[in-house]
């Protein structure tokens, strides 16, 4: 015990030394989860609209009034034919375009019936969709209130109730998000290069050649780590309530306690990486690009998982911070008890045991 | 008539508040074997560099090959050779590519880099390994290489750091072959070394103690100096003073 | 030109000697560019629903068939109350609650009007905000139903209507692929060139062997353009595999002209890669370098306007979008290659890349130096 103490000292050491490493590391957390809290929004907002007004009447007029105060749209009103119009999208500037056919307002009132065209660039399916909506309910309201006068009979009003996260804040789906996903990539790296690191420049062997234990030597490299980590997770945490107003419902403990056992997970997950692997560029790769945009997907604050087809859906069982991105969500947003998450953990738990028990197996055959 | 090629006046260069190297002056003819020496920490390495045009001094003055260390490094550059204590050739490379690659960049012609890497492969032994990578090789075969290829742009002057550090004594008799057998095509030899023997080969040694150079001369010269049979026993009455060190 | 010629071969045989590296740089982009899209899907169906239904009658019957029959809910309970439901919320078994109040029937017709609750779990703002517009929208047409039955129709409708035609140009069925993948191409692209470039002059620096370098005489432009156009073409292999596999896998084929879109990335190749050697002057270790990149990844990659759209960013971080490389390629490639944009089109963009590449890779020669002071 007092070997490895000296071990975790001699790794600290290391990684104090490093300033420049040392203060990313800190550094980039924080500033991430500031960035991406407040920048990254699923909301659809200022998007470019043309508004093509064949009609010029009072209807128009008042729907062209409602859609210019709305905050989702930036409106320009011009005319265009069909060919010009295709030319402004494929400049790509404009997201959706309005054209209100001649005589709008006559054929309304005469005929009951008049059509408006809503055409979306729908390369982003996502916000053509979005558009779409907005536009129709801004239309339905002003449909809703030239009607007022007239009584409609059999009202059915849905009261819609937005739980956990009434003006649709960004912050409260991407702060768990971006944490596992940070946490995840950079423990993973750092371990795993720091590892490497000392198997390309031969250190490695003299350690190992050393009276103690190699699986300790092992192990002795990825405690600084977890100090790192947790520090970070200290700041994230701080960051999220004083700075992006997101309070922690749920037990403080429970959050820090299931934070630490993801950090062991991906420890155990660089480890592993760094056995199997001889350069650090080699590891860099795997644990970057190999691991950059599937943890980002398969977490699940991008992507519904459920809407994936079924061999991704098995998948993404086995990214680590999927399972974290559920508990912090859990505790964090939704105030829940560790009875809601006990499945999850126990997941970890299992990860974490795998990972160790494949790489001291890898280890020990590398070493015979 | 001795022609200069290496002249320093003062030379010093700091790091913040200390002195790595201070106000070292000295001049090397060409053909000569100099040797450089001194302890660990005492300043050799940054002196090198600094003749090499890798890195601006602090003060004081030095010419390579004519050509002044502040304004003309990259004329310095083009007549000089180098190797530099830690091995540098490339190791995912093999012996032909990094010869072919080094003679490229110093501007040999097509024909002058096949004559040149025939003949240092010759001279090497090497015949067998041209196909292989660089990082295979033993170490002293890697040094011997680092060695040819410093010198295959046949420079003026060439600047070895330790060049047989960890190397058998065999193989340091022949790298200091190789040593001569330039010396005796012109090219003035810079070396630093550890071992006292090696200073036995040189035309004239220098010492260094703690950025300074404390005794400059030809080794049999310095021997009388200081009542030493040995050029060891020399050195160790010189640098037992110092403060620097490991 | 000859030392170039020299140094380029160099660093080609470096790249083509180390396989493990080589078939990462071309395997993994493509693996991941087959799976990811099908991962990346926006789309909101399968919206988890949970009905309280405290009337049980026709009409909440007829509602809620209406409501499963759409394709867009999934039924995942019945419950009996509102804690029930929610406990569905709370472990993310159900995304929506309906609540159908009692004597929702009987009150509808006696007073003419009637509530129906609907709760959203809308931590995640996208699925919440359309999954509620969906369930409004069903409800609506409900309404508009029951009152056609409820009504013996006038002979002449006395309430307008405003038809709304919607035409989805250029992913008529509102395709997730189509969107993606251009998109995931891009940042493939731009994490090879990035990474590689980040990590090769450091990684001379930690072997020792740019000391040899920079003892000779050899120019510093031409050691960076020996550096650089290697990973530039590289970084035009892996894209044009990507548009292959894009094509193949997908069937997306670029609508655009084709000179343009590489012009586009040749242009755009050189910025990132200038970047990358950037930070390759800047750090000591591979280690360092690797961070700083992936800092800047992450900047890249969540603000490049592919998964969250950059107009909806407050002003601040819209300027920090603009001056991302990857958002201009981002848009780009779907101009192009979805839209059939023009040269004169993206000429704007084109614009801004280079002065990014120029920008950026005189800065990284400037920085690089051979002499240290």
């Amino acid at each position: 015990m007092k070997q490895f103490i000296t071990f975790v000292k001699k790794e600290f050491a290391h990684v104090l030394r490093d300033k420049k490493t040392l203060f990313i590391l800190f550094g980039m957390p924080v500033m991430q989860i500031l960035i991406f809290g407040f920048a990254l929004t699923n909301e659809i907002k200022n998007s470019q609209l043309v508004i093509i007004d064949n009609s010029h009447d009072v209807a128009t007029q008042q729907i062209i009034t409602r859609i210019e105060a709305s905050r989702y749209f930036e409106t320009e009103k011009t005319m265009m034919d069909a060919h010009e119009m295709e030319s402004a999208f494929q400049e790509g500037n404009i997201k959706m375009a309005l054209v209100f056919p001649a005589n709008f307002n006559e054929t309304l009132l005469h005929e009951n019936k008049a059509q408006i065209q809503v055409i979306a660039d729908a390369t982003d399916p996502n916000t053509a969709n979005m558009l779409s909506n907005y536009v129709s309910s801004i239309i339905g309201d002003y449909q809703q209130d030239l009607n007022k006068t007239m009584e409609v009979p059999y009202r059915i009003i849905p009261e819609i109730r937005m739980l956990y996260n009434p003006q649709l804040k960004g912050a409260p789906n991407f702060v768990p998000g971006v944490m596992a996903l940070v946490l995840m990539l950079v423990c993973v790296m750092m371990t795993a290069i720091s590892i490497v690191k000392e198997k390309e420049t031969g250190t490695m062997e003299v350690l190992l050649v050393s009276p103690f234990k190699p699986v300790l030597v092992i192990l002795s490299k990825a405690v600084p780590y977890l100090f790192l980590s947790l520090v970070n997770v200290i700041s994230i945490l701080l960051l999220s309530v004083f700075a992006l107003d997101l309070p922690i419902n749920g037990s403080l403990l429970l959050l820090f306690a299931e934070s630490t056992l993801f950090i062991v997970v991906c420890l155990a997950l660089g480890i592993f990486i760094s056995i199997k692997t001889d350069s650090q560029q080699v590891a860099m790769l795997i644990s970057l690009m190999g691991m950059l945009l599937p943890t980002m997907l398969f977490s699940g604050f991008m992507f519904p998982i459920e809407n994936m087809p079924m061999p991704l859906q098995v998948i993404s069982n086995l990214v680590p911070s999927k399972w974290y991105y559920i508990i912090v969500k859990s505790i964090m947003i939704k105030g829940l008890g560790f009875s809601a998450i006990w499945k999850e953990t126990l997941v970890l738990v299992a990860m974490t045991l795998f990972l160790f028990g494949i790489s001291i197996k890898n280890f020990k055959i590398r070493l015979a | 008539m001795k022609e200069t090629v290496i002249s320093t006046s003062a030379l010093t260069k700091r790091f913040g508040d200390f002195v790595a190297v201070n106000e070292i002056s000295f001049d090397v003819y060409k053909g000569e074997v100099f040797g450089f020496l001194g302890a660990n920490g005492a300043g050799k390495t940054t002196a090198m560099r600094m003749l090499c045009g890798l890195s601006i001094p602090s003060s004081g003055n030095a010419s390579i090959a004519g050509f002044d260390v502040y304004r003309q490094t990259e004329d310095i550059k083009k007549h000089i050779g180098y190797m530099s204590q830690k091995f540098s050739l490339y190791e995912d490379l093999t012996v032909l590519e990094n010869i072919r690659f080094f003679g490229g960049i110093y501007g040999l012609s097509n024909q002058q880099l096949r004559l040149k890497a025939e003949e240092l492969i010759e001279q090497l032994g090497l015949q067998k390994e041209t196909k292989k990578l660089v990082g295979s090789l033993p170490l002293g075969w890697k040094q011997k290489l680092s060695f040819s290829v410093a010198v295959i742009h046949q420079p003026k002057i060439v600047f070895l750091d330790e060049p047989t550090g960890g190397v058998d004594p065999v193989t340091r008799r022949q790298f200091w072959d190789l040593i001569y057998q330039a010396a005796d095509n012109g090219v003035t030899v810079f070396v630093t070394t550890h071992y006292m023997d090696e200073a036995e080969y040189c035309g004239r040694v220098s010492i260094m103690v703690d950025g300074k150079i404390e005794a400059l001369d030809t080794p049999g010269n310095l021997k009388k100096q200081f009542g030493s049979d040995s050029m060891d026993d020399v050195f160790y009455k010189l640098a037992r003073g110092a403060k620097r060190g490991e | 030109m000859r030392t170039i010629r020299f140094l380029l071969q160099k660093e080609f045989r470096q790249i083509f000697r180390n396989k493990t590296i080589l078939a990462m740089i071309i395997v993994m982009p493509t693996i991941q560019l087959i799976i990811m899209p099908l991962a990346a899907d926006y789309e909101v169906k399968n919206i988890n629903l949970a009905v309280i239904d405290n009337d049980r009658s026709p009409y909440s019957q007829q509602l809620i068939s209406k409501i499963t029959s759409s394709g867009y809910f999934k039924l995942r309970g019945f419950d009996a109350s509102f804690n029930e439901a929610f406990k569905l919320i709370e472990s993310d078994k159900a995304d929506l609650i309906l609540e159908i109040p009692a004597h929702f029937e009987r009150n509808l017709i006696r007073e003419n009007e009637q509530k129906l609750f609907i709760a959203v779990n809308a931590i995640n703002g996208t699925k919440a905000n359309l999954g509620g517009a969906y369930l409004a929208t069903i409800i609506r047409n409900f309404n508009g139903e029951l009152r056609t039955q409820l009504i013996i129709p006038p002979k002449f409708n006395p309430i307008p209507q405003i038809e709304i035609v919607s035409s989805n140009w250029y992913n008529t069925h509102l395709n997730y692929h189509i969107f993606m993948v251009p998109g995931i191409l891009a940042i493939l692209v731009t994490m090879i060139g990035g990474f590689l470039a980040a990590l090769n002059i450091v990684k001379e620096k930690e072997a020792g062997t740019i000391e040899q370098i920079n003892v000779s005489p050899i120019k510093k432009h031409h050691f960076i353009l020996g550096k650089l156009i290697p990973f530039w073409v590289l970084g035009n292999v892996v894209f044009t595999i990507g548009l292959l596999v894009s094509y193949i896998i997908y069937g997306i084929a670029p609508v655009g002209n084709l000179f343009v879109l590489y012009g586009f990335i040749g242009a755009f190749l050189l910025a990132v890669l200038g970047f990358g050697l950037l930070i390759s002057t800047y750090t000591e270790t591979q280690q360092q370098a690797m961070f700083i990149m992936f800092f800047f990844m992450m900047i890249f990659i969540l603000m490049g306007g592919l998964f969250t759209p950059i107009e909806s960013m407050p002003l601040w971080a819209q300027w920090i979008a603009h001056l991302n490389p990857l958002s201009y390629l981002i848009q780009v490639m779907r101009m192009i290659i979805l839209k059939g944009s023009g040269f004169r089109d993206i000429l704007p963009h084109l614009g801004i890349v280079m002065l990014f590449a120029l920008v950026l890779n005189t800065w990284a020669l400037f920085n690089y130096k051979k002499t240290s002071a």
